[in-house]
């Protein structure tokens, strides 16, 4: 992947193959079905999400004392609590607990914060290696490229890719791609991994206030075979991704799976409150910007999220371009108003990734503006210059064209006026919109042309 | 200033004017029997369930499915002809590596998902219902709740170590969403609701 | 009761049997419709586009041309959603309230004002809904299929009163046809890939005609189907709720 290409280019690259294009949508669309049918289960989905999202929106509100209480309580649980005020300070965290320990080899389940820090460069330039354990994110380090879903890592592999690399890596029979026989070769692998690493990092689904305890879910119990068989668990967490009490799990819980994968509820759904007898858990809560956009008024819900992925399956973008077409460690449409936060620069394309179509909004679980947000990035880039020269040109020269009324109506025969006017409507080679469409066929007459012969008299 | 002083500086700086805690709405619950929608729900995400009157049934039925265990551990003294029942505390957990079968009571269940609560109190070692090839979870008919909402009500304040919701076999459709159970815990989940 | 028609820039342009099948249809319904002649466009594609702030002089134009009528009405989903969301104006900061309320889209018009409960019209053809994202999630023509909520679509409401028209089911009802004003050009793999899923459903299921309440999504589908010289044509809600044929 190319750091230099923005959104468009790389989604070009990903459209030169159609048919995969067709599969990466209809797997997604698939996912987005299932999401339906478990949402119809609940008679009163639409007051769950309402009721997730002012719980969430009480959290913005009161972060700062919530932070505390969770602080003093995991403290008074045994936990050891770590601040990290950027990716770079959160990384030396860990790595500074992996030498107190003399750990070289840790074992890692899911995290996209970890991604979000590039965690496991880091580790790996220190001498540290990092094994994922989630199935997804072992496939996607065995191709040594970034997940492109937040939940479903590798769901841009076909099964065949993961079969060669199962082959290369874990010594499956070539051509393998059984995804039963591959899963179990996982399983074998990842268990010696499991039996084998004193130090296992986690990611955090919700922190709980009041109890000081933190939640973490997953289908395939990777996250505890790592946390339960190690010396040290390392679990990383968003200062976002509190919650205030214990019962609010019971509002999170029946939405955070039902949204992600049309599950009822993750398999595994754990509770750590207190380290093992004997054991150290640490946690690190992370800052890197998120204060920032807590202090962004029309942005600060995207810090509302609880990462199901929703927004992504539904997106018909993201589905025809792929996760990796976003350049960032969270893609689709809630990265698009994550990213430009941390730097508005790099990720000033990702909020045009969009034709603000809203579907994103209305799965969200959190109710999440996200559509809104991304307009509203819009303008906040093209206000701080990050628009491309082109596009700014084009669209003073429309603006200008539209300011006056009688260049717009009396431009001649219709469509002319158009055309000359409207950065889409030239029509030859160059014009991105004739490369695959059609250009409209100029009637005889314009609308007002028309108007002002047929009704004329009866005008003003 | 300490990481911590500054992020919460600036949190406290940038949080919106306080918002009140919402009171949480009493969710819709079916009228439909709670042990019938449990294992409609836990067979659909890939558990077994049987309905028995003592842990005596309970055995009769794991040692025909799963005859070729060789090593089982359980937390009911019941289970001491077949089963290790005294699982100290402090053994290294990862002596339990060839554990083919774990026989434990579980708290609550919940018929909207399947899950079923076990905490520390339940579990001589955290990693017990994960660890194992195949995990059994033993629960009172009468402690099954129809949503998470009320699960939560009755674990409450509850103190615990660690607890966790167990909703089926560990799965995975990481390749092609082609489902598979066994990912990495345990490969077949058992349910008894116990009379 | 008096209504100004608002004309879409690109509908006036390129499409104006679609605006005239609206003044026609309106007319017929017994109200008094005046177009202002100094229109021009409504903002969005700049507004979308990041450049909210070039849109000054078109909502004041806006204001100045429509703050006199009883109801504003356009046959465009996109731009009344645009005017209900971000119409402002420093030169006329009273009037911006009343005026996004007084906006409407042509087919909430007829359901929600005027209340028509049978029409006069033939199509007998079978015809592909597009629930263009705007009208559908902006303005609530019709339920969306991401909420737990009870189903209603006002288009589909005033098609079923159309003689003879055969309205086909779609795989995917309410998925964005990949239009997106300047979205169609900036990011053209994608949208154009958006724009020929969408057609293929209709063709599926066999549609002759594809319509819907946005000529802007209409317009690109039919770019594509030109382009792959499909028979099937595009027509505007307005057109078809006007027609006569025999």
């Amino acid at each position: 992947m190319k750091e230099t290409k923005d959104h468009a280019a790389l989604a070009e690259v990903f459209n030169a193959d159609e048919p995969r294009v067709n599969w990466h949508d209809e797997t997604l669309w698939f996912i987005r079905q299932k999401r339906d049918k478990a949402a119809h289960t609940v008679a009163d989905w639409e007051l769950l999400r309402e009721t997730a999202s002012q719980i969430k929106h009480n959290v913005l509100s009161n972060l700062h004392d919530y932070l505390l209480q969770f602080e003093a309580n995991a403290k008074a649980n045994g936990i050891i609590v770590h601040w990290a005020a950027d990716a770079a300070e959160h990384n030396r965290i860990v790595h500074a607990i992996l030498q107190k320990h003399k750990v070289d080899r840790m074992v890692k389940s899911k995290s996209m914060l970890t991604e979000e820090c590039h965690l496991n460069e880091y580790l790996e330039e220190n001498g540290i290696e990092v094994i994922d354990s989630d199935l997804g994110e072992r496939i996607v380090q065995m191709a040594k490229e970034p997940p492109s879903h937040i939940v479903l890592p590798c769901i841009h592999k076909k099964k065949e890719e993961i079969g060669d690399l199962f082959h290369e890596h874990l010594g499956t029979p070539a051509g393998m791609a059984d995804p039963q026989v591959l899963t179990e070769a996982a399983r074998q692998h990842l268990r010696e991994t499991f039996l084998t690493r004193r130090a296992a990092l986690t990611g955090v689904n919700f922190a709980v206030a009041e109890t000081g305890e933190f939640v973490i879910c997953t289908n395939e119990g990777n996250a505890d075979m790592g946390a339960h068989l190690a010396d040290v668990h390392i679990a990383c967490m968003g200062i976002e991704k509190i919650i205030p009490k214990r019962e609010h799990l019971g509002v999170f819980l029946r939405l955070l799976a039902r949204s992600a994968t049309g599950q009822p509820i993750t398999t595994y759904s754990s509770h750590f409150k207190k380290p093992r007898e004997g054991h150290e858990l640490h946690l690190v809560l992370v800052d890197n910007g998120r204060s920032i956009q807590l202090g962004r008024e029309d942005f600060r819900n995207s810090l509302k999220c609880i990462r199901c992925g929703a927004c992504m399956n539904t997106c018909p973008v993201y589905r025809r371009s792929g996760g990796h077409s976003y350049h960032t460690a969270v893609a689709g449409p809630i990265g698009a108003i994550l990213a430009p936060n941390l730097d508005m620069k790099k990720n000033a394309d990702l909020p045009f990734a969009s034709t603000l179509c809203g579907s994103c909004s209305n799965v969200c679980p959190v109710k999440i503006d996200i559509h809104d947000q991304l307009y509203k990035w819009r303008q906040v880039i093209v206000k701080e210059g990050y628009a491309d020269t082109k596009k700014t040109l084009g669209m003073k020269a429309m603006t200008q064209a539209f300011a006056s009324p009688a260049t717009f109506q009396l431009a001649g025969k219709a469509g002319r006026w158009f055309m000359r006017n409207v950065p889409f409507a030239v029509n030859n080679k160059l014009n991105p919109w004739y490369k695959q469409r059609e250009m409209p066929a100029p009637p005889k007459e314009s609308f007002g042309e028309w108007y002002l012969k047929n009704r004329k008299k009866r005008d003003e | 200033m300490s990481s911590r002083d500054s992020i919460l500086a600036a949190v406290a700086r940038n949080q919106p004017e306080r918002i009140p805690l919402p009171e949480i709405p009493a969710f819709f619950t079916e009228e439909a029997d709670v042990l019938e929608k449990f294992t409609t729900v836990a067979v659909s995400i890939g558990s077994r369930v049987f309905r028995v009157q003592s842990l005596e049934e309970v055995k009769q039925v794991l040692l025909e499915e799963h005859s070729g265990a060789r090593r089982i551990v359980s937390a009911f003294p019941e289970f001491a002809a077949v089963a290790e029942t005294t699982i100290a505390p402090g053994i290294d957990p990862h002596t339990l590596a060839d554990l083919d079968l774990a026989v434990l009571p579980a708290q609550l269940g919940v018929a909207e998902n399947g899950a079923l609560w076990v905490t520390d109190a339940q579990l001589p070692l955290r990693v017990l219902p994960f660890i194992c090839q195949h995990l059994a979870l033993v629960v009172p008919q009468k402690n099954i709740v129809p949503l998470m909402q009320q699960a939560y009500e009755v674990i409450g304040a509850q103190e615990y170590g660690f607890g966790t919701f167990v909703a089926g076999p560990s799965k995975t459709a990481d390749i092609e969403q082609s489902l598979v159970l066994g990912a990495h815990g345990a490969r077949t989940l058992s349910v008894f609701l116990l009379e | 009761m008096t209504v100004g028609l608002f004309i879409p820039c690109y509908v006036d342009q390129f499409y104006p049997n679609a605006a005239i099948a609206t003044l026609e249809l309106l007319e017929k319904l017994g109200v008094n419709v005046v177009y202002p002649s100094r229109q021009t466009c409504c903002g969005q594609p700049m507004a979308n586009s990041g450049f909210e702030h070039l849109t000054k002089e078109s909502n004041n134009q806006f204001i100045e041309n429509f703050r006199d009528f009883d109801y504003i009405v356009a046959p465009s989903g996109s731009c009344v959603l645009h005017m209900k969301e971000h119409l402002h104006s420093g030169k006329y900061p009273n009037e911006t309230e009343a005026m996004r309320g007084k906006v409407y889209e042509l087919i909430e018009f007829l359901t929600d004002i005027l209340k028509v409960d049978k029409l006069k019209a033939r199509f007998p053809h079978k015809v592909g809904l597009h629930q263009s994202c705007h009208g559908q999630r902006g303005l609530k023509l019709a339920q969306m299929s991401e909420l737990v909520a009870p189903a209603f679509s006002k288009p589909e409401q005033l098609l079923s009163m159309v003689e003879g028209l055969e309205l086909i089911e779609l795989t995917r009802k309410d998925e964005c046809c990949g239009f997106g004003g300047t979205f169609c050009v900036a990011e053209e793999a994608v949208s154009v890939k958006m724009g020929k899923d969408r057609v293929m459903d209709h063709l599926q299921h066999e549609a002759a005609y594809i319509t819907g309440a946005d000529m802007s999504c209409l317009m690109h589908m039919e770019g594509i189907l030109r382009r792959q010289k499909s028979s099937v044509k595009v027509v505007h809600i307005a057109e078809i709720l006007n027609a006569q044929e025999i």
